[in-house]
């Protein structure tokens, strides 16, 4: 249950959204400090760090050799897991993943597969039965908010990261070369996360705004200003018009979002 | 690769199976089917095969996760074994799991969950044959089972699909249409209020196609929350009569 202050501040972050301020005196369209940083694990394929103020997540790849699914022989495989350390926050336990990590990882996955970011087909070693299988690990270190977005940016950040091992193929074994040429990324989808409080949109809500939200709304868009994932989260509600207005707000911020990742 | 030049829609501008771009498929929906359940329904749409039951408000396991002033609201989505192509293991996949999280959001705005403290109300789901779109079928099924289980409620919750294939954006999509297709959009939607309590998407779309796939799918929602409220009118029909008898 919420104490005495927490309630108090939750009425003024409400008043204040009213009013079109923030209590972090933020606009209601402002994203927090954004920071991105690169290749932090050696032993990765690839890595990133994404801050999005006080929020911290850390993204890890790694590539191995596995069989390709039986419906796509000829492309490589994507696997997004999402792990909330326990040390990011109190409400996160120790365990198999709960359905928030489950959520979070898909959504992830979906920006990144729909958008076509990777070129899958480069993956392929033998069709249909050697492919490339790259793990993206999403690693939760502080929550403050917004995990959606920062996991998303985060994932594309270490994915630019990658690089795949050099291979050549004798007498139909895989001989994994020396060197290594980078993952063939040609998307940059950026998730873009809408919190309702109030009747109000805010964008890149922090933690105590998501506690007091009634909904939430991520799209991820494209490098062409398209959409390709969306999801609703909470048991709130939207009219189709907030709906739309979204839309277009998440087009432009996704693009502002873009200008920070170093292709 | 080879799968992906088959045409869904032919020269005459209609589906697979014969639909128009804009019409949904038969639905058929009974309602009150389990005794054991407070409340249940099944639905038919097209070759899915959608039954959902559910159980309270009643006493929450484990009791720690009662709320003091409200009723918590918990959804299991299921497919069985048998329901789709290949074997589908019976342990509740990740895609179910998130899908059990986004069809009791889509449903919990419409209940009025103060009126019922500390308690807890159980929706299943169980999908014996899948053919596209289940989740919005589920939740048109699941909102019925908690009309007919007696749970107050601001209105029914009723759930649409709409995509785009072939350069066309359709509605109510089915199996092969979603998989091959260039996007899918589910909506749900409380038509009293006018407000949409699911929506996801993927696959991709510019602006106004989306702007495009929500309007169909709203209109989609509201077809068929006639039929959802005709099956509801119906059973009360049904049972004043044998009170009367």
């Amino acid at each position: 249950m919420a104490s005495v202050v927490t309630r108090l501040k939750q009425k003024q972050i409400i008043q204040l959204i009213s009013k079109g301020k923030r209590l972090d005196e933020r606009g209601l369209m402002d994203y927090r400090e954004t920071k991105i940083e690169q290749g932090i694990i050696e032993r990765a394929e690839g890595s990133a760090r994404v801050f999005l103020g006080k929020t911290e997540v850390l993204v890890g790849t790694k590539i191995e050799t596995g069989e390709p699914f039986p419906d796509t022989p000829n492309e490589g495989v994507l696997t997004v897991n999402a792990e909330l350390v326990p040390l990011a926050s109190s409400t996160f336990e120790p365990g198999p993943p709960d359905e928030n990590s489950i959520e979070l990882a898909r959504i992830v996955d979906r920006g990144i597969r729909e958008s076509k970011a990777i070129d899958l087909e480069k993956l392929c070693i033998a069709p249909g039965k050697k492919v490339f299988v790259v793990f993206v690990d999403v690693y939760v270190l502080n929550h403050d908010g917004n995990l959606i977005d920062a996991s998303a940016l985060a994932a594309v950040a270490a994915l630019l990261n990658t690089k795949m091992p050099n291979y050549e193929i004798e007498d139909d074994e895989v001989k994994i070369k020396s060197g290594h040429s980078p993952l063939p990324v040609r998307r940059h989808p950026i998730t873009v996360t809408f919190a309702k409080i109030n009747d109000k949109f805010v964008v890149d809500p922090w933690l105590e705004e998501e506690q007091i939200m009634d909904a939430r709304l991520s799209m991820a868009i494209d490098d062409d200003g398209n959409i390709c994932a969306i999801q609703k989260g909470g048991s709130g509600y939207f009219t189709p018009e907030q709906v739309f207005e979204a839309s277009k707000t998440a087009k432009e911020k996704a693009e502002e979002i873009r200008k920070k990742l170093k292709k | 690769m080879s799968q992906k030049l088959e045409k869904l829609i032919d020269k005459k501008g209609l589906r697979l199976d014969g639909r128009k771009p804009d019409e949904l498929r038969s639905i058929k929906i009974e309602m009150g089917l389990s005794s054991n359940a407070d409340g249940s329904a099944y639905i038919e749409q097209g070759k899915n095969k959608i039954l959902a039951a559910v159980f309270g408000p009643r006493e929450l396991h484990p009791k720690h996760l009662a709320l003091q002033n409200r009723m918590v609201l918990k959804c299991r989505y299921h497919m069985a074994p048998f329901s789709v192509q290949e074997r589908k293991s019976p342990a509740p996949s990740r895609r179910e799991i998130e899908l059990s999280k986004v069809i009791r959001e889509a449903l919990e705005p419409s209940i009025f969950l103060d009126y019922y403290p500390r308690t807890g109300i159980d929706i299943f789901v169980e999908v014996l044959q899948a053919d596209g779109s289940t989740r919005c079928a589920s939740i048109v099924a699941a909102s019925l089972a908690l009309a007919d289980a007696g749970i107050p409620m601001r209105d029914l919750v009723v759930a649409c699909s709409a995509g785009k294939v072939d350069d066309t954006i359709i509605l109510d999509l089915m199996d092969v249409e979603d998989k091959l297709g260039t996007a899918d959009v589910p909506v749900a939607l409380m038509p009293n209020l006018n407000v949409i309590t699911l929506l996801q998407m993927d696959g991709i779309l510019t602006l106004e196609e989306f702007e495009k796939a929500v309007n169909l799918a709203l209109e989609g929602c509201k077809k068929i929350y006639e039929l959802q409220k005709d099956v509801l009118r119906d059973k009360y029909v049904s049972v004043k009569e044998e009170v009367e008898e």
